[in-house]
């Protein structure tokens, strides 16, 4: 297996700052904003982002959920090994708020089919956009996209991209990797 | 990724360590679910679950049924009272005929010990046990565990009681395997005609003080006298079962600890234990009822996921 470095963790850096930038754009101070880390990874990009929203532009009670799709997903049962469920930790209704789903890779799209499925079980949202670290170009199954992207790439199907964060990993990296 | 070691759930004898965690784990996600706002996740949208209740059922089959409709299944629900089985239909010829309408689990309370096994033998379908006569009672047995655990942290180390009709008490049964299997140190307590001959063998203790047993628990899980499934007295009176093993706000006062109090139900208030006790802040029933729900949606979860289509 090969593998080389889509992006490094000084560019992570400067695409999260950019990333944060945009969604000011659009969500102002965030008072009807609520960001959602799609559990497992999406939850590590998700709180980076509040972090720098919070730390860095002082946006004020930023709220940030964690929403597990494991029982929303569309493969269950067709897959070889079952998936082990996150926790879900929600503790606000998303009723009429701005929702920004987050997740690190969008590859054929069915994760985030299945996370807003899961997030209509907390309310009706105003509006859903989504914000992506890494679009895998022309290897959707579904008609979504990103609202925000870090960075888009051409991969073919054996190929995978891995992120890596530093709270699991030690380092900020991405790679591409290559069967 | 993990995954169940068994096929069905038959009873709490056939599972390890790990499937009981799993099983737990699964059910703090589930319990989170039943208290959004939309208690409903769609996972087993292609799923049709048999209920079949050969015996009684309030709280099992209701828990059973909303688990079942908070993960999406379609159900159909049977009961013995109602059906062919008075026309002298057998259990096989019954639950087939359910099972051509492409049922996928059935669930299944019947009076006769080892009816799920059987069943499990025989049939096409993954069989969750809600109760096999005096057998055992596996779901209750996990949810009172979940309960503990929920209430104390753990139940590893901790010492449980079981008072009352230990002999016709499935729960009893399957408390004890559940609770040997996380580290538990149990105990049985009652009348002596209602604790059975062997039940030493399993590596529990017998007290027949009420008081002494309390003393020596965390737990205190207190079950009804089964009276329909008695066919000899085996006390002198209601009365006197009350005064020396039903649980009392005096007896806890005399206590130097607060214990935990469980019972699964249905209480028959004033005999086994009194409304003070029941209603008050050492008691986890009700949330014993509540977690029935989750440690029940998690369980056909997970015998779900292995089914291949």
């Amino acid at each position: 297996m090969s593998s080389k470095v889509l992006l490094n963790s000084k560019e992570i850096e400067i695409i999260l700052h950019r990333l944060a930038c945009q969604l000011i754009e659009n969500h102002n101070d965030f008072s009807n904003t609520v960001l959602i880390g799609l559990q497992p990874r999406g939850a590590y990009l998700a709180k980076r982002i509040k972090d720098i929203l919070t730390n860095e532009y002082h946006i004020k009670d930023l709220k940030l959920g964690l929403l597990d799709i494991t029982f929303y997903r569309d493969d269950f049962r067709r897959r070889d090994s079952p998936i082990d469920a996150s926790s879900t930790k929600i503790d606000f209704l998303i009723e009429d708020k701005n929702v920004v789903l987050i997740d690190d890779v969008l590859f054929s799209g069915r994760s985030i089919r299945s996370g807003l499925s899961a997030i209509n079980d907390f309310g009706r949202p105003k509006l859903v956009e989504l914000l992506v670290l890494i679009d895998r170009r022309f290897s959707r199954h579904l008609p979504i996209q990103p609202n925000y992207r870090g960075r888009q790439v051409d991969a073919i199907n054996q190929e995978k991209v891995k992120v890596c964060w530093k709270e699991t990993h030690k380092k900020d990296v991405v790679y591409l990797e290559h069967n | 990724m993990k995954q169940l070691s068994v096929d069905h759930l038959l009873g709490i004898k056939y599972l390890n360590k790990n499937d009981i965690d799993l099983i737990f784990e699964t059910a703090d996600h589930f319990k989170e679910v039943i208290n959004r706002p939309i208690k409903k996740v769609p996972s087993l949208r292609d799923i049709t679950i048999a209920n079949l209740f050969f015996e009684n059922s309030t709280r099992t089959k209701l828990s059973f049924e909303l688990a079942e409709k908070r993960l999406s299944a379609d159900i159909i629900n049977f009961s013995a009272s109602q059906s062919s089985v008075k026309k002298g239909e057998t259990l096989i010829d019954t639950v087939n005929n359910i099972l051509s309408m492409k049922v996928d689990i059935v669930v299944m309370r019947h009076p006769n010990v080892g009816a799920g096994v059987f069943l499990s033998k025989h049939v096409n379908a993954k069989i969750i046990n809600a109760g096999d006569g005096t057998h055992e009672h596996p779901t209750q047995a996990l949810l009172d565990s979940y309960s503990i655990r929920e209430k104390l942290g753990s139940v590893k180390g901790k010492k449980i009681v079981i008072v009352g009709d230990i002999l016709h008490s499935r729960v009893a049964l399957s408390n004890i395997f559940a609770l040997q299997l996380q580290g538990a140190e149990v105990k049985v307590c009652g009348p002596t005609t209602l604790i059975p001959k062997y039940i030493t063998s399993l590596g529990v203790t017998v007290e027949t003080n009420l008081k002494k047993a309390l003393d020596w628990c965390d737990v205190a899980n207190v079950l009804r006298v089964q009276h329909e499934r008695m066919d000899v007295k085996y006390f002198p009176s209601t009365r006197e079962y009350t005064q020396l093993f039903g649980i009392n706000q005096q007896v806890l006062d005399s206590l130097d600890k607060n214990i935990v109090i469980m019972h699964p139900g249905p209480i028959n208030r004033g005999v086994e234990i009194t409304s003070d006790v029941a209603d008050s802040n050492n008691s986890i029933i009700l949330n014993q009822v509540e977690n029935g729900v989750a440690v029940r949606m998690a369980v056909i979860y997970l015998l779900a996921q292995q089914i291949k289509r």
